[in-house]
């Protein structure tokens, strides 16, 4: 799960990690008013308007504008609420602003580039932090490791302050600063155990003009397993950010994930439909979709699975992928005449049933009447639903 | 000879009062594998199967009373890792967790007991293990197998039961098939599954699946090169997953790097292994390998 800066810096504010703090608004009448709220109480003539979505890359893309006085302030914010930001991660239709954060303006002496994560060879956490703040890190990684410095945490352990004094040297900070470095370090470290995050990062953590070190910027992810120790960042969750199939899908508990193509396709289990989508890509087509419904497959799944294919208008095909083992073949067979019966057939379907039952569900298939084309194996099954899908 | 299980493992049930343990509880007894306990704490004493499993409110009890020495762990995802440093700390020497959805931090605790007690762990989150004929440890379907020469190790589920179909179809059996879960902390790894298979004198050739996400399948195909006669088969799931999306499993998200499909197809080449880029090439590619 992911969740806004502004929801971030509040974690990190309730860890006693500075921050560029400020307020949220959604509705532009609010807009006035908050920002002279943020004026006064951070003693700022200046003010940074910024768009609130989870895709990164929002400074490029005008998400992020320096406000000298409350007029140019206001200006930036009409216009952003309620834009499309279009950034490098949300693809070409962009994201649609629905909250806007107003901070405080800092003056800034230096960037630098701060996150944890778990390390999974080394079944440890990773601390690393980086001089080249503000920029992309994947490129700083790449072109000059050496700027990163990374200390190995054991979360049995936990932190200790070698550590951290190891990335504020590294940072090449010294006096006050470094000692507030350190510190920060320390209970960044706090915050990304206490809320079982799987990534913590902070681009920038800036040193400022009066030598303050100051979180900037938030992201967080958490881990999905752990989401329900939680409740209080569980209902951090923005469903306005999340595609509206693949929020509808997740209260199916079904898995899905909205790809560009147009064959669709229902498959038991995550690698098996990995799979799936990759022998339909072999055969000459462009899957639509990700769609795990589960190792346990079932009538019911295979339905709302159907739903939420065929919701996809992009949809020429739809390959239906099912390796019974536990879960009995002709079961899923009368869920996909069930299906079809009620959703009608909209665009042709191609099923591929092997494992237990196998045989009684091709029977059930072929007696239903209905225009479904049996497949045999895999191959025979992408092959089937590529040819169907160029058709249209 | 396989590896890991066998007609003699004696199998202790943690969760086998909860729906799924009773279910695959039953599954495996069927298929002929030895289960000499049952563990629910505060349901000791009660027998269960038709009275074939007692039940037993600790693992170390199951252990004393039946000597068991492997056990499966059905039980829900906050009491998982627990489950797994129960049996551990209880002197099981392999432990099969099934379950799905541990968090990441408990199962970081959980390894770091099991490495110190010298406990072999396989998954969390995986199908299990079977070696065909003898013992089905977790919830694979046993009838899709057939005893022979090949081993598959594969950090999937259903797609691990279509790498079998597709062996099959060639007319090649299994010694011993092994899911090894697909999330970021697992116990037992490729490379510990390579080794194993490597020494076991009735596998001629292995099968890895692997998938996007993490670095194993490059260290494993790395490892092979030196260590491994046997030919290997490998494919690697996700070949059309974006960057940045989990693919349903928790590690399967491409975060950069050796990471992708497309990389690590490059790395396992590179180092010897006969590649797939269809899953339903698997068979025939492993018979011609055999054949080299």
């Amino acid at each position: 799960m992911k969740i806004h800066e502004y929801q971030g810096k509040n974690i990190f504010k309730s860890y006693g990690i500075p921050i560029q703090d400020g307020y949220v608004i959604e509705e532009i009448e609010d807009a006035s008013s908050t920002i002279k709220k943020v004026q006064k109480e951070f003693n700022s003539d200046a003010v940074v308007v910024k768009a609130q979505i989870h895709a990164g890359g929002r400074g490029k893309g005008g998400g992020v504008k320096y406000s000298p006085t409350a007029e140019e302030a206001l200006t930036n914010a009409t216009n952003m609420l309620g834009m499309n930001l279009v950034t490098h991660q949300t693809g070409p239709e962009g994201q649609k602003v629905r909250k806007v954060y107003i901070t405080e303006a800092l003056d800034i002496k230096n960037e630098y580039y701060c996150a944890i994560t778990l390390d999974r060879a080394k079944t440890k956490d990773v601390f690393m932090v980086s001089s080249e703040g503000g920029v992309e890190i994947e490129k700083v990684a790449a072109e000059t490791p050496e700027k990163i410095i990374k200390v190995w945490i054991d979360p049995l352990v936990g932190m200790k302050s070698f550590q951290a004094r190891k990335l504020a040297f590294g940072l090449g900070l010294t006096g006050t600063p470094f000692k507030t470095a350190v510190k920060v370090f320390m209970k960044l470290y706090e915050c990304y155990q206490g809320t079982d995050a799987s990534l913590v990062e902070i681009n920038p953590l800036i040193l400022s003009e009066d030598d303050r070190v100051i979180a900037l910027d938030s992201k967080f992810n958490f881990d999905d397993n752990a989401i329900y120790r939680h409740p209080d960042i569980s209902d951090l969750r923005d469903k306005n950010e999340e595609d509206p199939t693949e929020v509808e899908a997740s209260e199916y508990d079904l898995n899905y994930i909205k790809l560009d193509g147009n064959v669709g396709c229902m498959v038991n289990g995550a690698g098996l439909a990995m799979a799936t989508m990759d022998i339909i890509k072999l055969a000459g087509g462009e899957p639509a979709n990700f769609l795990d419904v589960g190792g346990a497959a079932s009538a019911e799944s295979v339905k709302n699975g159907f739903k939420i294919i065929l919701s996809d208008e992009h949809v020429k095909a739809i390959l239906i992928n099912i390796f019974g083992g536990i879960v009995r073949c002709d079961r899923v067979a009368n869920g996909v005449i069930q299906a079809v019966k009620e959703l009608g057939l909209k665009v042709p379907v191609v099923v591929r049933l092997e494992g237990t039952n196998a045989e009684e569900a091709k029977t059930i298939l072929s007696e239903s009447g209905l225009a479904i084309i049996p497949a045999n194996d895999m191959k025979d099954a992408a092959q089937k639903v590529v040819s169907a899908a160029l058709k249209d | 000879m396989s590896i890991l299980v066998n007609k003699n493992s004696r199998v202790a049930v943690q969760g086998i009062t909860g729906s799924e343990g009773t279910f695959h509880a039953t599954q495996m007894l069927e298929y002929g594998t030895n289960v000499v306990a049952g563990v629910t704490p505060g349901k000791g004493g009660q027998t269960v199967l038709n009275g074939k499993v007692p039940v037993f409110n600790s693992v170390e009890e199951a252990r004393i009373e039946t000597n068991a020495n492997v056990s499966i762990i059905f039980v829900p995802p906050p009491f998982a890792a627990e489950a797994i440093i129960e049996a551990s700390e209880a002197g099981i020497e392999l432990v099969v967790c099934i379950t799905e959805g541990v968090p990441v931090q408990d199962m970081v605790k959980a390894k770091r007991i099991i490495d110190q007690n010298n406990t072999r762990l396989v998954g969390p989150n995986c199908p299990g293990i079977i070696t065909v004929d003898e013992c089905k440890l977790g919830i694979m379907p046993g009838f899709i197998c057939q005893k022979g020469n090949i081993g598959v190790v594969s950090k999937s589920g259903t797609l691990t039961y279509e790498a079998i179909g597709q062996l099959v179809n060639v007319g090649l059996g299994q010694t011993t098939a092994i899911g090894i879960g697909g999330d970021p902390i697992i116990g037992t790894t490729m490379i510990d599954v390579f080794a194993l298979f490597e020494n076991d004198p009735d596998t001629a050739g292995v099968v890895m699946i692997g998938e996007i996400g993490g670095q194993m399948e490059n260290e494993a195909a790395r490892w092979a090169k030196e260590n491994m006669t046997k030919p290997i088969v490998g494919f690697i799931a996700g070949q059309t997953a974006p960057p940045g999306r989990r693919m349903g499993h928790a590690g399967a998200i491409v975060s950069g790097g050796d990471d992708t499909a497309e990389a690590k197809m490059r790395i396992l080449t590179e180092n010897g292994i006969a590649v797939c880029e269809s899953v339903a090439d698997i068979g025939e590619k492993m018979n011609k390998a055999l054949n080299n």
